[in-house]
C-alpha cells in the first residue's frame, strides 16, 4: 500500500508551487487520478516514482517510509513507472529492455508475451532497437510492457493512452486487469481518458496542486462528468 | 602458442582453435601457423616488407580467412603489409585483429596496413578488432591502415572495434568505388584513461550507382580524446551516407570533422554527426527498472555500441 502524507512539492528553487499538501492512499485495484492540464498530476507521478523530491511530505510504501530513497531503491521494493513520454535508447532492443524490466535474462518465448499483451506482433519487434525508427504509438506499447515484465505491487502509468490510438481501449484496459491478477497489486493510473476513469475504484480529482475531490468512481465521476460538460459549454 | 596469446586470441577473433579454412597466425613477429585452402593462397610478400599476400580465386564461395595478429613482448614495433587480391565474383569473409599484451615499461606498437584489390561483383565482409591490455606503463599502440580499391559492383564490408586498452590509434582508411560498387563501414571505438583515437576516412565515389554508407559510433570517457576526420567525393551519380555518433563522458573530448564534395550533379550526400552526454532520461528510465545510475550507463554504453 502506498501512503502520501501531506506532500507539497515547489520548482524553481521554492517559488512555484506545483503540489500543495497532497494526502492519499493507493490500496484498491485501480486508482485514477485526473484533472486539467498543469495541475500537478504528473509531478505526483514522478514524486512517487522518486524522479523527483518533495519538498515537504512523506512517502510510506508498505509501511516504509521511502521519502529519502533513490529511484532504484523504490524501484527495487515494487515500484514500477511508465513514462508519459517514453525514452529512446540507441542500440538496446525491445527484448534487452523488456529483460532489463524483468531483472533477468528472458526467453523469446517470455519477451513474446509481454508484447503480445500490448497488442505488438512480437516477432517483428524483439530485434528492433528502441529507437527514433519505433512510432509515438509503439514506444508507448513498449513502455507498458516493460511496467508488465517487472510485475511489481505498485504500476504506476502517466497517460498510458496518449499514443495508443491505433490499438484500443478496451485492450489497455484488459493489460490492467490482467496485470491485477497477476500481481494482486495495485496500479494508478493517470488520465483523462472517461473510459479508463470508468474502471477505476478510486478517482482522485487534482486542480491547481490540491487534492479537490477524492473517492469511490460513484461518488467522483458523476459530478466530474457534469462538471465537464458545464465547463464545456462555458467555452 | 600460451594461454596469453590464446587469451589473446579469443578477444580479437573469437577463436578458441585453429580456425576452419585459410588462416595465418603472427605472433610477435613470427607465423604462428598457417594454412592456405584450394580457394584461398596465402604466401609471404617478394617485396623484403613484413606481412602477406592473400589471393582469394573466383571460386570462392562463403569461406573465410583468418589473419590475427598477436603481440606479448614490450619493446617492440612493427609495421606490416597484407595485400589482397580478391578476384572476380568471389565472396569470402576475412576476419583481421591486433591484440597486444604488454605488462613492461616500454611500448609496444602495430601498424597494420591491409590493401584490398576487389575484382568486379565480388563480395568481401572485413572484420577487425583491436584490443590491448596488460599493467606495465608501456604504450600500446596501434595505427591501422586500410586502403580499398572496389571494382565495377563489387561490395565491401567492413567492421572494426577498439573496446579496450589501446592507449593510441590513428585509424586510416582510404577507398576508391568504381560504378556500382558498395562500401559499408562500421566502426566502434571506446576509448577511457588518456587514450587517444583518430579515425579518419576518405572515400572516393567515382562511377554511377557507386555507393558508400559509413557509421562511427564512439564512447569517449574518461581523459580520453577522440577525433573523427571524414570525407566522401561524389564523382560521379552515386550516393554517399556518412554518421558519426558519439557519447561523451567526464572529461573527455571529441571532435568530428565531416566533409562532403559533390564533384557531379546527380550525387548525393548526407552526413549526420551528433556528439553528447548519455540523457539523463535515459538513465532515469533504467534506474525505475531496477539498475543503479552505474548499471544503467553500463548498459546503455553496451547497446550503444553492440
Amino acid at each position: 500500500m502506498l501512503e502520501l502524507q501531506h506532500i507539497s512539492f515547489a520548482a524553481d528553487d521554492g517559488n512555484k508551487e506545483i503540489l500543495n499538501d497532497v494526502s492519499l492512499t493507493v490500496k484498491e485495484r485501480f486508482v485514477a487520478v485526473t484533472g486539467p492540464n498543469g495541475s500537478g498530476k504528473s509531478t505526483l507521478a514522478k514524486i512517487i516514482a522518486g524522479i523527483l523530491q518533495p519538498t515537504e511530505g512523506k512517502i510510506l510504501f508498505n509501511g516504509e517510509d521511502i521519502t529519502p530513497l533513490s529511484v532504484t531503491e523504490r524501484a527495487r521494493r515494487g515500484i514500477s513507472y511508465a513514462f508519459q513520454q517514453p525514452v529512446r535508447f540507441k542500440g538496446i532492443t525491445v527484448k534487452d529492455l523488456v529483460s532489463l524490466a524483468a531483472g533477468r535474462k528472458i526467453t523469446v518465448g517470455e519477451a513474446c508475451t509481454y508484447l503480445s499483451e500490448v497488442g505488438l506482433c512480437a516477432r517483428d519487434y524483439i530485434d528492433r532497437e528502441v529507437n527514433a525508427s519505433l512510432s509515438g504509438g509503439e514506444l508507448k506499447r513498449i513502455e507498458i510492457a516493460t511496467v508488465l515484465a517487472r510485475g511489481t505491487a505498485l504500476s504506476v502509468f502517466d497517460e498510458p493512452e496518449a499514443g495508443i490510438d491505433l490499438w484500443s481501449f478496451q485492450n489497455l484496459i484488459s493489460v490492467f486487469e490482467k496485470m491485477h491478477q497477476k500481481t494482486q497489486g495495485s496500479i494508478l493510473i493517470i488520465s483523462h481518458q472517461e473510459r479508463i476513469l470508468n474502471i477505476a475504484d478510486k478517482i482522485v480529482v487534482i486542480a491547481g496542486g490540491r487534492i479537490e475531490k477524492q473517492g469511490t468512481r460513484d461518488e467522483v465521476l458523476p459530478n466530474l462528468l457534469a462538471g465537464r460538460v458545464c465547463a464545456a459549454l462555458q467555452n | 602458442m600460451d594461454e596469453l596469446e590464446k587469451m589473446l586470441l579469443m578477444q580479437i577473433a573469437d577463436l578458441h582453435k585453429v580456425p576452419d579454412g585459410a588462416y595465418n597466425i603472427r605472433s610477435n613477429g613470427a607465423s604462428e601457423g598457417r594454412k592456405s585452402t584450394p580457394h584461398i593462397r596465402i604466401e609471404n610478400r617478394t617485396d623484403g616488407k613484413a606481412g602477406i599476400d592473400i589471393f582469394v580465386s573466383g571460386e570462392t564461395k562463403g569461406e573465410s580467412v583468418h589473419i590475427p595478429v598477436v603481440i606479448t613482448k614490450t619493446d617492440y614495433r612493427e609495421t606490416v603489409y597484407n595485400d589482397f587480391y580478391v578476384e572476380d565474383g568471389a565472396d569470402v569473409l576475412i576476419i583481421a585483429g591486433c591484440g597486444i599484451h604488454n605488462c613492461g615499461q616500454a611500448g609496444t606498437e602495430h601498424s597494420g596496413v591491409h590493401t584490398f584489390h576487389l575484382g568486379k561483383n565480388c563480395k568481401v565482409r572485413y572484420v577487425e578488432k583491436h584490443y590491448a591490455d596488460g599493467d606495465g606503463s608501456g604504450e600500446k599502440v596501434m595505427d591501422p591502415q586500410t586502403v580499398m580499391y572496389l571494382a565495377e559492383g563489387a561490395r565491401m564490408e567492413m567492421e572494426t572495434t577498439q573496446i579496450k586498452g589501446i592507449d593510441s590509434t590513428v585509424r586510416t582508411t582510404r577507398a576508391v568505388l568504381e560504378a556500382g560498387a558498395d562500401l559499408v563501414i562500421r566502426e566502434k571505438i571506446y576509448t577511457h584513461g588518456s587514450q587517444l583515437a583518430k579515425t579518419d576516412f576518405a572515400v572516393q565515389l567515382n562511377g554511377d550507382g557507386a555507393g558508400a554508407d559509413i557509421v562511427s559510433r564512439s564512447v569517449a570517457a574518461g581523459d580520453s580524446k577522440q577525433e573523427f576526420e571524414l570525407r566522401i567525393d561524389g564523382n560521379g551519380k552515386c550516393r554517399g551516407h556518412s554518421e558519426c555518433d558519439a557519447i561523451i563522458m567526464d572529461n573527455a573530448h571529441v571532435t568530428a570533422v565531416p566533409a562532403l564534395a559533390a564533384n557531379n550533379v546527380d550525387a548525393e550526400l548526407i552526413h549526420e554527426a551528433a556528439i553528447g552526454k548519455i540523457a539523463g532520461e535515459q538513465l532515469l528510465k533504467l534506474m525505475t527498472l531496477g539498475l543503479t545510475e552505474g548499471e544503467a550507463e553500463e548498459q546503455i554504453i553496451k547497446g550503444f555500441l553492440s
